[in-house]
């Protein structure tokens, strides 16, 4: 019998419907669930979504996508990814808590909850520094300071102008990176491929316009990806990585709804079928696993 | 052969592939807007939302 297999959406972006067209094509029919138009009633409505083998999140809004995850696992549905990995990797204060706590390499990171103790965190980090919003996305409102002039000015600003979730003030050590980063994409157990993302800018999201080139996966970039995703609490998941001037890689972010439509022709990797590939077995092996992960 | 939609935003007219499907993404290729694509009596294009603080990856 075919799964009943739900995607949870936005949009219908490039990324979906390369989703789509790769179940279609192992002859599997998906739901299209419309984050705009569905309704959870957290009563008696549960047997609609426990219809589901598996639903696969695909939100553009962070927000959305980590309440459906957490209601759905409360219901017991399965989901790819789990509410647990929407919840440490959309916020990077979670993230590079895990990251630490599992011993993962990431750049030394300082949190401060006033102007005065985040001025005093930069200081002691020393400068350069980089100052993030601790939900966000896209490289948005990232600051990189370079002195102590522009760290009171920027302090300044988020308090007066921004909302709270800005006086959350997450600092990282800025690496100086070789005019690049690295995209890692982990699959359950594997990074299947990886990209370089260029750019003359410090910010190397191609978001922001980054060209990208395909990263060979050594054995150092896989284990150190891998490590980053089990931290996490493992799925499908997109880990930045930064190379340091003394040939270290650090781990500086980990995504949870990747992108991949610019990555696919630079690595010749299937993205698409393997992310399917992944959701198709987890629903085999639920024949014989428990839902409860 | 392409279907063909109006850009809400500058009336041109957007060629949209055969499979499209409803809340699908595409670009006005004269204003270069992202639109969404909507069904109504056909296809129809509405200005897709803009990006809000929580969108990304």
């Amino acid at each position: 019998m075919n799964p009943r297999i739900g995607i949870l959406l936005s949009r219908i972006r490039v990324e979906e419907k390369l989703l789509l067209g790769k179940f279609q094509e192992r002859g599997v029919a998906v739901e299209i669930l419309d984050d705009r138009q569905v309704i959870f009633d957290l009563g008696p409505d549960g047997a609609r979504w426990k219809a589901f083998d598996l639903i696969l999140e695909r939100c553009i809004n962070h927000s959305r996508a980590l309440y459906a995850l957490k209601i759905l696992e409360d219901l017991g549905v399965r989901t790819v990814n789990t509410y647990q990995v929407g919840l440490v990797c959309g916020n990077k204060l979670e993230t590079t808590s895990a990251l630490v706590r599992h011993g993962v390499p990431t750049p030394r990171c300082k949190i401060a909850f006033t102007p005065e103790s985040a001025l005093r965190a930069i200081d002691e980090l020393g400068y350069p520094v980089v100052l993030k919003p601790a939900v966000g996305s896209w490289g948005r409102l990232l600051s990189k300071i370079n002195d102590r002039d522009a760290a009171e000015a920027i302090l300044e600003h988020k308090e007066t102008l921004g909302s709270y979730h800005h006086s959350i003030f997450y600092i990282q050590e800025y690496i100086e990176k070789p005019q690049r980063d690295i995209r890692a994409f982990v699959v359950g157990d594997e990074t299947i491929c990886a990209i370089y993302r260029h750019s003359d800018h410090w910010i190397t999201n191609t978001a922001r316009g980054a060209k990208t080139a395909n990263c060979p996966v050594t054995t150092e970039l896989n284990d150190v990806s891998v490590a980053a995703a089990k931290a996490v609490g493992g799925g499908i998941v997109a880990i930045d990585l930064l190379e340091t001037p003394d040939g270290r890689i650090l781990v500086n972010e980990v995504n949870y709804t990747m992108e991949f439509r610019n990555s696919i022709d630079v690595t010749g990797v299937d993205i698409p079928g393997r992310i399917v590939d992944y959701a198709l077995k987890l629903v085999a092996q639920a024949d014989t696993v428990p839902a409860g992960r | 052969m392409s279907q063909q939609a109006e850009c809400p935003e500058c009336a041109a007219n957007v060629s949209l592939q055969d499979d499209v499907m409803q809340g699908e993404i595409v670009q006005c290729g004269e204003c270069g807007v992202e639109l969404e694509v909507v069904t109504g009596e056909g296809l129809a294009l509405q200005v897709a939302p803009e990006v809000e603080e929580d969108w990304g990856e």
